[in-house]
This record gives C-alpha cells, sequence and structure tokens, in this order.
C-alpha cells in the first residue's frame, strides 16, 4: 500500500498561500529563461539575413563538415632543435640550482627544467642551504607563467622600448640634479650584496638620491629592537632544535614570523628521541590571539589578545630575570603565564622565547630574557638579512612626495598603491613626482598608474644574489630565456649608473670577493656559498625601562584586530596564482577567501554564525569591520574560529586586489587598508552586516569526538611510561568467537611483495605542522587541475593530497576519548555527542596529510567494473586514467575518501580559466604525467612517475638502488621529517625502521585495508 | 588517427602534381646548367697531365675527397680543371707542404689561402709525383654530361598515375562493349518479337510463378538463417573496422624532407644511435637536430650516381640535400652559415597516445633490443613507416615472451635471485617482473 504522507522540500511548501510556493510550482525554471526577450524583437528577427530555413542549412552543412573533417586524424609534427644545445636532451631533466628571495619567501631551491622549462622547485639539499621552500615558493613555477604579467616596458601606458624606458630615467635623473629634487629608490628589502652594491654607486653619483627600504608586512619594529641592542638591523635566526622548551608570545614561527623557514628545526625536536622509556621532545607554549599553525602544534596553548600578551612577557620578564614590573592580568591568566615563565626559567639555556608582538619594547624584553637563560636557540651568529624595512623612512617618504620635494621616484618589487595603509596620501604624493617608474612583474595598482611601468623579470628568468643569513652567499640563476621583453632593475641601475657590460658580468666581478676559496662555477652549481660566519656581537639596553613601558601600554578599544597572513598567499604578492587561491589554508580549511575570525563568544554576542547548507557548503555572515579613524571595511566575510582569543579578530593580508588579476582570484578584502602605522594590532569595531557568504570550505569545523583509529595521540608521559598497546591500541574483532588483532584477519589471499621493490609513505604526526608544501609540490607534479572557488565549494576540489584538521572539544584529544568512554545511557550519549561535536574554546589542533593508502587490499579495486585500478606489486594502487569509465564506484567504496572525479574538462576549457586554459600556463604541466580528461577518476600515485624513473636510472647505470633515491613529491617537499619515503624491501632503509616502530599505526586499520601509507602516533608534551 | 589509404590518396595526387611541377622546373634548369658546366673542362683540353686518371681517382677518394670536390667547392677548392691553372712543380711543392709555400710568398698560394680562410691544407709528404700527376690527370678528365631528362621518359613517382588512366581506358573499353552488347540484345529480341508477330505467332504468356522474393519471405527459417548470417557477417566487419581505428601500421607520411633511411643506415651502415643519440638515454629516441646532419653533410652536398635509383634520380636527392642547405642555413657556395634558419617540421610517425609511458633507454640500453625489433628493417626504408601496430598487445605480447637481459646489471642481481627461486627458472620475462602491471605503462 502506498502511503499518503505528505513530504516537502522547504517550510514554505507547507504555507499553502505562499506565492513563492505557487510560483516555484508553475515554473519548471526557477530564472526566467529569456525567450520572450529574444523572439518577441521581431524587427529583428525579420530583418535578420538569414532566414530559418538558411539557418537550418547552415546547421545541417557545419554538422557535415564536422563530421567528415573527424574522419581524418591529426597529423602531429615534431621539430628537432636547428642546434641542439649540449646540455639538453629531450625527455631528460635538467637542475639547476637557485635562490629566491622575493622580499618576503626566501629559499635554497633545485629548480627542475624539461625541454628548457622549469616546471618544479625542489629543494636545495647542499650542506649550507637551509632554508626550503614553502608553499608559496612550490607554487612560484607557475607565476612564471602567469598570462597576466607585465609583457614589455610601458611609458604613460603606451608600449615602449627599453631605450626609451633607459633615456627618459637618465633624463629625469639629470633633471632632478639641475632642480635640486629628491630621487628616491623605493625597494623591498633585496639582501643582495651585489645589487645593494650597485645602489650605493647609483647613490654616490646621485647626491640628492636616497635608498627606501619598504617591507609589505613590517618587521620594523623587532629590527629596531635588534639594533638598539646590536648595532645591527637584523633579525635573530633561532634553531629550535637545541630549544627543550619553546615560549612563542604571539610569534607564528611556523608560520611567516620573522620570515618562516622554522619548521624543519622545530620539528628535529619534535620527534621522540633517546632510549626507551625516556624519550624526550621539545615543549612549546604558545601565547597567541589568533589560531595559528604553531598554537596548532603547541603542546599548551593559551588564547590571549595582543595586550594581554603584553603584560604576559613582562611577567615572564619578571620572573626570568627577577625583576618586579607591576603588571595587569587577570589571575587565572597570571597563574598560567606564571607557570610557563617558571619552566622557562628553569630550562636555563635549553629555553627559548619569541615574540611577534610588533612592538620595539616588546622586542626588546625577548632579547633581554633570551640573554638570560643564554638560551642557545638565540645565536646572534649568522643573523637573518631578510628584513630591512623602516616604518618611518617610508612614512617620510609618503610626507616628503606629498609635499612635492621628490622628483623621481624608482620602485622595484614593491606594491605600495596596494600595500601601504595611507595608500591615498601615497597616489596623491605620486601625482606631485615629476617622474615615477616601478619595476614589476605585473601592471599592479602601483605600476598602472608611474610614468613607467618596468616589466621585470621573475626570478627563474633573472641573475642575482642573496645573502640570507650574514656568512652566506646564494645565486640566483636563470632557468630559462626571458618569456617576455623584460629588464631587471639592476641592469637598469649598471646603464643609469654608466656602466658598461651586464648584471652578469656585475655579479660575476662582485662575488669574486665574497667566495674567496671557491670559484664561480661552483657556487653556481652548488647554489650557495658558506664562507666564515660572524657573529653580531651583542650589547645591552635599558630593559627595565622597555619592561616598564609596556606595562603600561593600553590595551584595545572594542575589538583587538590582529592581521596575519596566510600560508596560501602570505604579503600576496602571488595572487593570480590558482595553485595558491585554491589551497585551502590549514586551520580554517577555506580556500579563495580571506575573512575575519572570530572567537565562538563573540560571535554568539554578535550573532555572526556559520552554518553548512543543504549542498554541503559553508556559508557565513558578513560583518563590518571599522577601525577608531573612522575607515570601514564592508561586507568581510566571518569564520567562527575555535581557538580565538576573546575580545581579538583576525583578519589575513594579501587578499583584495584587483590588478592585474584574472576575474576568478579577485577575491576577498584588502587588509592592508587597515595596517595602520604598520601596526598588526588595530582597535576596531565589528558590527554584522546583511547577507550570507558562500565559503569554499573543504572541512567543517566539528570534531573528531574520539574517534582515535584517524588520529592517535598520546601525551610524553603515558608513551613513556605504558607499553604500546596502551597507547596505540591495535582494533580488535572476532574470529571464531575469538578476539584477535583486526590485522590478522583477511579476507582475500594475500599476494607476495618480498620480491623487488614494496614502497611505504611514512607520515609521523609529531612533525607535520601543516605548512602546505607537500599539497602544492603534488600539485606541480602530477598536473593536479584547479577547479574554481564555485566547484571546491560543491567539494569537487582535485587535491591528491590533503592536510586534514582536527579539533577536541576537550582541552586534549585524549579528553575526548575519555569522556566518550564515559557515556552512559543514552540520553547521556546524545547529550554528549551533541556538545563533542563543536569544538572547543581553545581546542587542540591536529594536521593528517591524507592521500590514496595505496591499499594492499584496496576496495577500490574490487568495485571497478572495468579494471581501470589496480594493484601492484611494488604497493602502489595503480590507475589507468584510459581505461576508467567514470562509474565513481571506486571513490564511494574508498573509506579515505582520496579519490577525485574530473566533473569536467579542466584544461582547455574556458569555463576554468586558470593556468591550464592558456598556452602559458600549460608550460608548467609536467610532461611524465597524463592530464586527465572529463569523467575519469583520478588520485594519488605515489608519484610513480618518480619510483620508475629512479629505478630506470639505477638499470641504465646497472647498480643498485640506494635508500633516499626513491621520492615523491610530497616526501621530498616536506622539511620537517614528516614524511619518509621508501622501500621496505630493503630492511636497511629509514621508512623499512620506521614501519616497525612502536608508534606506527594505519588509518581506519580495523577495516582491513592493509594501506601502504603509514603513520606516527602524535605524542604531545603536556 | 588518420586513415592512411585516404589520406595517401588525396596528399598523394596533390604531391604527385606538385611534383611533376618541380620536375618540369627542374628540367629547364638542368638544361640552363648543363652547357655551363661542361664550358670548364673544355676550356683548356690541351693541357696533359701524362697521369693515369683511373689510379687518380683512387688516390683523390683515399686523400682528397674529405675536403675537395670536382665541381662544388667544399673546404677547399673544386679541383675539376685545376691542372690547367698551375705548375706542375707548384702542385707538387703545394701537396706535399703548403704551409712552407705560403711562407716562401708565392702569390698564388697565399692568393688561395687568403680566400679560403686561412686554412691551410693538410701536407700530404707521403704522396708521390707519380700519384700528384694521377691525381691532376683525374681532375682533368671532362665532366660526364649531367642527365637530361628526355621528355616523354617517365618522370619519377608518376606511374601510379598512368597506371591510373591506362586502367580508366581499358574499365571505358569493357563498359563501352558491354552497353553494345545489351544494345544488340534489345535490338534482335525487338526484331524476334517484330517476325513473331509478322508470322502470326502467338507469345504464350508465362505461368504465373511466385517470385523468388516471395518464397523466401515464405521460408522463415530461411529467413532465421540468412538473418543470423548477416547480423554475424555484419559484426564481424564492423569489428574489424572498429579494431583498425587508431592502428596506424604502415602510416608512412610525406615528410618535408626525402629522408632515405635506405642510404644512410643501409648502404653506409650508420648506426641508429649516431643520430638517435637520445635513445640510450631517454625517454625520447629523438629526431636529430639539424646540426648532427651537418657533420656529414657539411662534406656530402651530393648523392654519389650510384645512390640513385630508377624511382629517385640523382638529381632528386641533390635538391633534398638542398633543402636541408636551406632549413640550417648553410651556404653551399661560400661554405659558411648565414645564420638564417627554418626548422625542419617533421611529420611524427610513430604516435603512442600520451596516457601510454615509453622510455626508449629502458629498451635500447638496459633491455639492448635492435632498434629494428620495434621499427623494422629501417635500413631497407626509402621512406620511413611506422612498421609494428603499437598497439597495446602487441607490448604485452612481447613483455609475455621477452627474456630480461638480466647478466651484468647490478640492479637485477637481487631481484633476479628472489624470482628465479620463486618461479623455479633461471630466465625471467618482463611480465614475470611485473611488466603487466597497468601503471608501469600508464600514469
Amino acid at each position: 500500500m502506498s502511503s499518503n504522507k505528505k513530504y516537502w522540500k522547504s517550510v514554505e511548501e507547507l504555507d499553502g498561500n505562499s506565492s513563492i510556493v505557487e510560483a516555484l510550482r508553475n515554473n519548471e525554471f526557477v530564472e526566467e529563461i529569456p525567450t520572450d526577450e529574444f523572439l518577441g524583437n521581431g524587427g529583428a528577427l525579420s530583418s535578420t539575413a538569414t532566414t530559418r530555413r538558411d539557418f537550418l542549412k547552415y546547421v545541417g552543412f557545419t554538422t557535415a563538415a564536422a563530421t567528415l573533417a573527424a574522419c581524418e586524424g591529426p597529423v602531429h609534427m615534431s621539430i628537432p632543435y636547428v642546434v641542439q644545445p649540449e646540455q639538453i636532451i629531450p625527455g631528460i631533466a635538467d637542475y639547476y640550482a637557485t635562490t629566491v628571495f622575493d622580499g618576503f619567501d626566501f629559499a635554497n631551491l633545485l629548480v627542475k627544467t624539461r625541454e628548457g622549462r622549469p616546471i618544479k622547485v625542489d629543494n636545495n639539499t647542499m650542506v649550507g642551504a637551509k632554508f626550503a621552500a614553502n608553499a608559496r615558493i612550490h607554487a612560484s613555477v607557475l607565476s612564471l607563467y602567469d598570462s597576466m604579467r607585465l609583457k614589455e616596458p610601458k611609458i604613460a601606458g603606451k608600449t615602449a622600448t627599453w631605450v626609451d624606458v633607459d633615456s627618459k630615467l637618465k633624463s629625469s635623473l639629470a633633471d632632478a640634479k639641475a632642480k635640486g629634487g629628491q630621487v628616491v629608490l623605493l625597494t623591498n628589502t633585496l639582501a643582495s650584496p651585489s645589487t645593494e652594491k650597485l645602489i650605493a654607486e647609483f647613490l654616490d653619483k646621485n647626491p640628492n638620491a636616497k635608498h627606501v627600504i619598504y617591507d609589505a608586512v613590517s618587521e620594523s619594529e623587532t629590527l629596531d629592537a635588534f639594533e638598539t641592542v646590536y648595532g645591527e638591523r637584523a633579525l635573530v635566526d633561532y634553531d629550535f632544535s637545541k630549544a627543550s622548551v619553546i615560549v612563542s608570545v604571539g610569534a607564528d614561527f611556523l608560520g611567516d614570523w620573522q620570515g618562516g623557514n622554522y619548521g624543519s628545526s622545530y620539528a628535529k625536536g619534535r620527534i621522540p628521541q633517546g632510549p626507551k622509556g625516556n624519550q624526550k621532545i621539545s615543549r612549546h607554549f604558545q601565547l597567541e590571539s589568533n589560531m595559528t599553525l604553531s598554537g596548532a602544534a603547541a603542546d599548551k596553548r593559551v588564547a590571549m589578545s595582543t595586550a594581554n600578551q603584553k603584560q604576559a612577557l613582562v611577567l615572564i620578564y619578571n620572573l626570568v630575570a627577577g625583576a618586579s614590573i607591576p603588571v595587569t592580568l587577570d589571575a587565572k591568566l597570571k597563574a598560567e603565564v606564571s607557570k610557563i615563565a617558571q619552566e622557562l626559567g628553569k630550562s636555563g639555556s635549553k629555553g627559548v622565547l619569541v615574540s611577534g608582538i610588533q612592538d620595539k619594547n616588546a622586542q626588546l624584553l625577548v632579547l633581554a630574557i633570551n640573554q638570560v637563560l643564554n638560551s642557545e636557540s638565540f645565536t646572534t651568529v649568522g643573523t637573518r638579512q631578510i628584513r630591512k624595512g623602516s616604518n618611518q623612512k617610508v612614512a617620510q617618504l609618503i610626507i616628503d612626495m606629498k609635499a612635492g620635494s621628490v622628483h623621481t621616484l624608482i620602485m622595484s618589487g614593491v606594491n605600495p598603491v596596494y600595500s601601504l595603509p595611507n595608500s591615498k596620501d601615497f597616489v596623491d604624493g605620486l601625482k606631485k613626482v615629476s617622474l615615477s617608474a616601478s619595476f614589476s612583474l605585473k601592471e599592479d595598482e602601483t605600476a598602472s598608474i608611474t610614468t613607467i611601468a618596468a616589466a621585470a623579470p621573475h626570478y627563474l628568468e633573472s641573475w642575482g644574489d642573496v645573502s640570507i643569513t650574514r656568512g652566506t652567499y646564494s645565486l640566483t640563476q636563470p632557468t630559462i630565456r626571458p618569456l617576455f621583453d623584460t629588464k631587471q632593475f639592476q641592469e637598469v641601475l649598471l646603464s643609469l649608473n654608466g656602466i658598461a657590460g651586464t648584471y652578469y658580468n656585475y655579479l660575476k666581478a662582485n662575488s669574486a670577493s665574497i667566495i674567496s676559496g671557491s670559484t664561480w662555477n661552483q657556487v653556481l652549481h652548488d647554489g650557495i656559498f658558506v664562507g666564515t660566519i660572524p657573529t653580531t656581537a651583542g650589547g645591552t639596553a635599558d630593559y627595565s625601562g622597555a619592561a616598564t613601558a609596556l606595562a603600561q601600554s593600553k590595551g584595545a578599544q572594542g575589538f583587538e584586530l590582529v592581521l596575519y597572513t596566510k600560508t596560501g598567499l602570505g604579503d600576496g604578492q602571488q595572487a593570480n596564482n590558482p595553485w595558491l587561491q585554491e589551497f585551502p589554508d590549514p586551520i580554517t580549511r577555506v580556500s579563495w577567501d580571506n575573512y575575519v575570525t572570530v572567537s565562538g563568544a563573540d560571535a554568539k554576542k554578535l550573532e555572526l554564525s556559520n552554518e553548512i547548507v543543504a549542498n554541503g557548503g559553508l556559508n557565513g555572515s558578513y560583518a563590518t569591520i571599522k577601525t577608531a579613524d573612522g575607515f570601514t571595511l564592508e561586507n568581510v566575510p566571518v569564520i567562527v574560529q575555535p581557538g580565538q582569543a576573546v575580545g581579538t579578530v583576525g583578519l589575513a593580508f594579501g587578499y583584495g586586489k584587483k590588478a592585474a588579476l584574472k576575474e576568478e582570484m579577485q577575491v576577498g578584502v584588502n587588509a592592508y587598508s587597515l595596517y595602520k602605522g604598520f601596526s598588526n594590532v588595530q582597535s576596531v569595531t565589528l558590527t554584522k552586516a546583511g547577507g550570507e557568504h558562500e565559503f569554499a570550505c573543504v572541512q567543517g569545523q566539528k570534531t573528531l569526538m574520539g574517534r582515535g583509529d584517524i588520529i592517535k595521540e598520546t601525551t610524553l608521559e603515558i608513551f613513556n611510561t605504558k607499553d604500546a598497546e596502551f597507547w596505540n591500541e591495535q582494533p580488535m574483532v572476532s574470529l571464531d568467537h575469538k578476539e584477535v588483532q583486526a590485522t590478522t584477519v583477511d579476507l582475500w589471499a594475500s599476494f607476495d611483495r618480498s620480491v623487488g621493490h614494496h614502497f611505504n609513505l611514512s607520515i609521523d604526526l609529531n612533525a607535520c605542522t601543516g605548512c602546505g608544501s607537500c599539497v602544492i609540490a603534488c600539485h606541480a607534479e602530477n598536473n593536479v587541475p584547479v577547479v574554481g572557488k564555485s566547484e571546491v565549494r560543491r567539494s569537487r576540489d582535485m587535491h591528491w593530497l590533503r592536510i586534514d584538521r582536527y579539533y577536541s572539544s576537550e582541552e586534549t584529544f585524549a579528553g575526548d576519548n575519555e569522556r566518550k568512554e564515559n557515556i552512559s545511557g543514552l540520553s547521556s550519549s546524545l547529550s554528549t555527542f551533541n556538545e563533542m561535536e563543536s569544538a572547543s574554546d581553545n581546542p587542540q589542533v591536529a594536521f593528517q596529510p591524507v592521500m590514496c593508502q595505496h591499499c594492499n587490499h584496496a576496495p577500490c579495486e574490487t568495485v571497478c567494473p572495468v579494471a581501470a585500478t589496480s594493484h601492484s606489486r611494488q604497493g602502489q594502487n595503480h590507475m589507468a586514467y584510459n581505461r576508467c569509465v567514470g562509474t565513481r564506484y571506486c571513490a564511494n567504496n574508498c573509506p579515505y575518501k582520496v579519490r577525485r572525479f574530473n566533473w569536467f574538462l579542466y584544461n582547455k576549457n574556458s569555463e576554468f580559466d586558470f593556468h591550464m586554459n592558456d598556452d602559458l600556463g600549460r608550460m608548467v604541466l609536467n610532461p611524465d604525467v597524463s592530464v586527465r580528461s572529463r569523467g575519469v577518476m583520478e588520485k594519488c600515485s605515489m608519484c610513480i612517475q618518480k619510483t620508475q624513473a629512479t629505478i630506470l636510472a639505477a638499470k641504465n647505470e646497472g647498480r643498485a638502488i640506494v635508500d633516499g633515491e626513491f621520492q615523491t613529491a610530497c616526501s621530498s617537499a616536506c622539511t620537517t621529517g614528516a614524511m619518509v619515503f621508501g622501500d621496505i624491501n630493503d630492511k636497511e632503509s629509514q621508512v623499512a625502521k620506521l614501519v616497525a616502530d612502536e608508534r606506527m599505526y594505519h588509518l581506519l586499520e580495523h577495516v582491513g585495508t592493509k594501506p601502504n601509507v603509514i603513520y606516527h602516533v602524535k605524542v604531545r608534551n603536556t | 588517427m588518420k586513415k592512411v589509404g585516404y589520406h595517401n590518396s588525396i596528399t598523394r595526387k596533390l604531391y604527385l602534381s606538385l611534383v611533376l611541377m618541380l620536375s618540369l622546373s627542374l628540367t629547364s634548369y638542368a638544361q640552363d646548367a648543363a652547357p655551363a658546366a661542361t664550358a670548364t673542362p673544355t676550356a683548356s683540353p690541351t693541357v696533359s697531365s701524362g697521369g693515369d686518371p683511373v689510379k687518380g681517382k683512387e688516390i683523390f677518394n683515399t686523400n682528397c675527397a674529405a675536403c675537395h670536390k670536382l665541381d662544388a667547392k667544399a673546404t677547399g677548392p673544386a679541383l675539376r680543371g685545376v691542372g690547367a691553372k698551375y705548375e706542375k712543380a707548384w702542385f707538387y711543392k703545394w701537396i706535399h707542404n703548403s704551409a712552407d709555400l705560403i711562407k716562401s710568398g708565392d702569390a698564388g698560394a697565399v692568393k688561395i689561402y687568403e680566400e679560403y680562410n686561412k686554412v691551410p691544407m693538410s701536407a700530404f709528404p707521403q704522396l708521390s709525383e707519380a700519384d700528384i700527376d694521377n691525381i691532376i690527370a683525374y681532375t682533368m678528365e671532362p665532366k660526364a654530361a649531367a642527365p637530361v631528362p628526355v621528355a616523354g621518359e617517365k618522370v619519377p613517382g608518376t606511374d601510379g598515375n598512368a597506371g591510373g588512366i591506362s586502367n580508366n581506358i581499358i574499365l571505358g573499353a569493357l563498359s563501352l562493349v558491354m552497353a553494345i552488347l545489351v544494345v544488340m540484345l534489345v535490338l534482335v529480341n525487338n526484331v524476334l518479337r517484330k517476325v513473331a508477330a509478322a508470322n502470326g505467332i502467338s507469345v504464350a504468356p508465362k505461368e504465373p510463378t511466385i517470385s523468388i522474393w516471395k518464397a523466401f519471405a515464405k521460408n522463415q527459417f530461411l529467413i532465421l538463417v540468412s538473418a543470423i548470417f548477416l547480423l554475424l557477417a555484419s559484426a564481424f566487419f564492423v569489428y574489424g573496422y572498429l579494431m583498425q581505428i587508431g592502428v596506424d601500421q604502415d602510416y608512412a607520411p610525406v615528410q618535408p624532407i626525402h629522408y632515405s633511411h635506405r642510404i644512410h643506415a643501409g648502404s653506409n651502415g650508420i648506426n641508429c644511435n649516431y643520430c638517435h643519440s637520445s635513445a640510450r638515454v631517454s625517454k625520447h629516441s629523438g629526431i636529430p637536430s639539424l646540426n648532427v646532419c651537418m657533420n656529414c653533410h657539411k662534406n656530402i652536398a651530393e648523392v654519389s650516381d650510384t645512390t640513385a635509383t630508377e624511382e629517385y634520380s640523382k638529381d632528386f636527392y641533390d635538391k633534398e640535400i638542398d633543402k636541408l642547405y636551406k632549413a640550417v642555413g648553410w651556404d653551399k657556395e661560400n661554405q659558411k652559415y648565414t645564420g638564417k634558419t627554418e626548422p625542419v617540421k617533421w611529420v611524427r610517425i610513430h604516435n603512442l597516445p600520451s596516457f601510454v609511458y615509453f622510455n626508449h633507454s629502458q629498451h635500447v640500453n638496459v633491455a639492448g633490443i635492435e632498434c629494428q625489433t620495434c621499427h623494422g628493417p629501417v635500413q631497407t626504408y626509402e621512406i620511413q613507416k611506422q612498421f609494428a601496430p603499437l598497439t597495446m598487445s602487441w607490448c604485452i605480447d612481447c613483455h609475455r615472451k621477452t627474456e630480461v637481459k638480466m647478466e651484468g646489471n647490478e640492479y637485477y642481481t637481487k631481484i633476479h635471485e628472489q624470482l628465479s627461486k620463486k618461479y623455479g627458472v633461471e630466465k625471467l620475462t618482463a611480465a614475470q617482473m611485473g611488466g603487466l602491471e597497468c601503471g608501469k605503462c600508464h600514469y
């Protein structure tokens, strides 16, 4: 009997009188189809030269022609070189060591080129090259092929030649000299010995000139503090591997704090080491307002506003240095901070304190505390040179410009119109500058209004040198001929200085004195030269005065807005890079957006909310941010962020760019407009605005609810004192009424994998900081398509490798477990589970990179009707794209949800106007990996193209393979040591030892899939 | 993928008409050039060298031909008729040690030295004066008259067309005969009827019989059988048709330069790896860049008379070499590069789909497979074609049968030991090594 139940799609439908329901019921399409508009225009229809019959004829002819044309296949041409360069063999990759420093990010790189095209950046592993590529640098290779780049120099918006640019600059300099006007070079931090020499020569030749260094995201206060004490404008290069207690007061050192790049030294101290039962890891305290990567990695995180952090810093100073400056901090926080300070004090030279508070006094205290501790991690040997900007000088420049005293302004590597908080003042000032030039990759906000838009080459097309830390010298070399009619800033400076020859010659000549003991070719080959590393001699300052001043500093009025840089876009230089736009933020898991992060308590108060809607997408309220001086930023989307300190909100830089950006990339709001006085902390008021924002978020804010078979976590104490069975529980199943380990039960006969190679990938949850380098490296290696915001919102992202972020509802994951265990009764379980679902105010966070687990008993393989996915004895789960018919059974049967379906054709399709839709962007594609078409499934292949290449190289050379040769894109990008790849049939390999480790577990072990990806239990030092 | 037959018939016709046009122009050019060429030797026929031209040719080919040609400039000047230009004694000195002669300030010697970019000629002290006489005698031989194509002679490659025309004529004649026969039969029939009518004989009307089609339609068994037969037959042909889609065995496209593997790999025995050098190290065998061609062709501006075949004349081949010179920007007259290059757009013959990974070095270097195994007897191909079907079954068959060459390769030591124990065999096939797994070639 059929039921007469009434089903409804929305509550509205139940209301019989609703006009909307009536309209919807009658209309098949919600949106009106414009047929009337088209057919109603009778005049236009009858006056057209094409009659209906003609139209049908055309349709017939074109169809017939297309059919005929399809009968003959395409003829492929093969065009060899006329003269083949000796070092290029088609099909063989060449690697060049180079160095990148774009004013924000820096790394020592090895660039992979194929047939003359750079297609991927890897880390340079030479001794001394310690700075590894982050996600943005991995993506920078795509920015080289950005179709929106400035392709030739322009003068007043019109295409010009470099000769014109040169003469225009020269005559302007002469004019400035004659009139006594100021000449200003405004650049980012260069850290380049030869460019600095060039600029010095320029200043010598033009006495009326000065050089202003401007960092979009300022570290000026820190630099000032260090300069006061040590007499050098530089930053400390911390070594976290030597610390056993790390206290960070608002410093996201795993993110971009002071240039970042601390992941590898930090992770060294995070993997348990030592004799069994007494293994040690460092202890990490984080006091912060926004939830950052460092906060996520911390053993103990205290959420507090920046105002409180300042007080906390003074309190720590009091306790460590034995001072007694009065602090105002509420009792609970005071107790917590005191405990941390005591532990830091006890650790002595094994302790280190870092701070991200943009306040000179605070930074002086950091120096003071580390000096008192005599910290081993805090060293002034080889200071970092990568930030030099001065807030005062930039402010003075704008005043000068507005006063009309700047005659010529030459900029390089900066975009002040976009990144200055008072960019309007800058634009006004620019109008009074007689000639302005901007060396830029893009015709960005600044270059489009300067007299000369000078097309600068990408770093992969340039010569250069960088001294990232004192005593080291790295070279930047071109890996491809310039794609466009570009010229380096240095080349033009040479010409302005009247020096003949190229910058290459200048660089080479200049390097001779620096690289004594080595040769140019050797340094070029290695990419780095390590000389004698000087120590910056220490001094002291009025620390107690600084502490007193800091203790008296006032907190924010209203909300405290903390500005930060996101892992994806950083300072926003690469906003037109689709890989980075689609990269989900490690913490919020939101892509294609920036947003204001609000704590749960504040959100409730302001009635701001996030909710998941029917199609699985995340929606959020809009808020209006208003600063004290009346500036408002409207319609900022809101993310309710667990762990956000109450009373604070966060907003990321780098978004809201409009110039030289594809339409899809013009997302977010410009946070620089709130960056008043280069202070990352601002007083704002927040009000709810109307409307709902649609986020492209790939993971909800829910918690793991104690499901320990996904993330296994324990504390150091338990880890050291209890057996592995206790903290790394093996799932049990019943077999013949006996309880046995799930791994011993097998539905299938296993097949022999003891011969040849058997690959395993090991992921240590202790070392993973969620930095995302692996995600972008995977994109570059495997031609992973970009699908755009609306597709990501529909959960159709194509990332082969994702980094899941899990929250806990208790203070710890273990706490979740305990609470789950203690549930008794149905009603209690319902209510408890409901509570556990939402993350707590200060949750623990864990990152877990998940890619295809390459199960030995893969559920996907058994359901494929066409055997498109099959298993190899090397442990890799194969995916034959050409065999796949797109049933998606495999994706449905995959317990790890790692299979990705090509819902559309993502290449050469104008609907997806990203890099794969233009000829230039397609140059980044890896020729060894198929570009997938519509309707096929894809997934992580464990970089089979790389393992096969390694095997072939060994066969060609007739030798056995040594451990470490096998790499995947993710494992070679991972510098924290979290990902290790190798052959477990080689019993001596690192990965074979990791498989045997007590901390090893498989994801969802009870399912019995026997994956070839292994994880290591996270151990927290709480 | 291209339908080979179609492609050939259409493009070949176009090409042939082009060849026809070209050959007409060649003819006229040859006629212009011939008298000029023969002029030189006749200018001074009186000089008698007193040597043996046959011996001279032998000595010339072993010692001089690397830099000199008889009728064209190479590294050194063209030597036809050179005996008339200098004294014999001068030749002896020059050939035994040209540097000395230049140093001595001999006007003629210095002039040549200057003219040829100050590249000194190697000294040949081993040549006796008699040898030199012989060489001079050889250089004084008059040039054989260029073969002028006689009108009506078969133009290369036109026989296909000619055959087509004659076939058509025969077919036309046959059909004409048939038509005449039919007309005659009808006429005869008419006449017979008229005769019958005149004689008053009435033709008996035919018994109304069931037509064969109706009979067939009534026999259901027959219908069933023939329907099944038809279905099976059409399935057979449809399957056959579908299976050859994208299989381009014997695909032999017309290339921008007529490059003959027969001459290079066959007659001259050049190793495949000399030109396709990356086959040993890379996934691509590599089409040689033009500088590789010029390693030899800097000195080989024309083919020898014996190279020409019935189908392709010497003249034809020489023109092809000229195409190379044009592409690489080599000025034959002045023996130097002009810098004006036009990369050659070869038509790719072996087109593996992009989802197949194939690596030459694996097969050539590691496995030591002969190129001919997959590419056929290339050394006999005048026009390169796709020898193998390049289908997956073809790959797999080979992987099933072929024993992996493991000796002397340290990579295989451990794997061989383990696998031979497992399978109990000494030799292992690629399939046993895992060479049939999908992901080994598809990623």
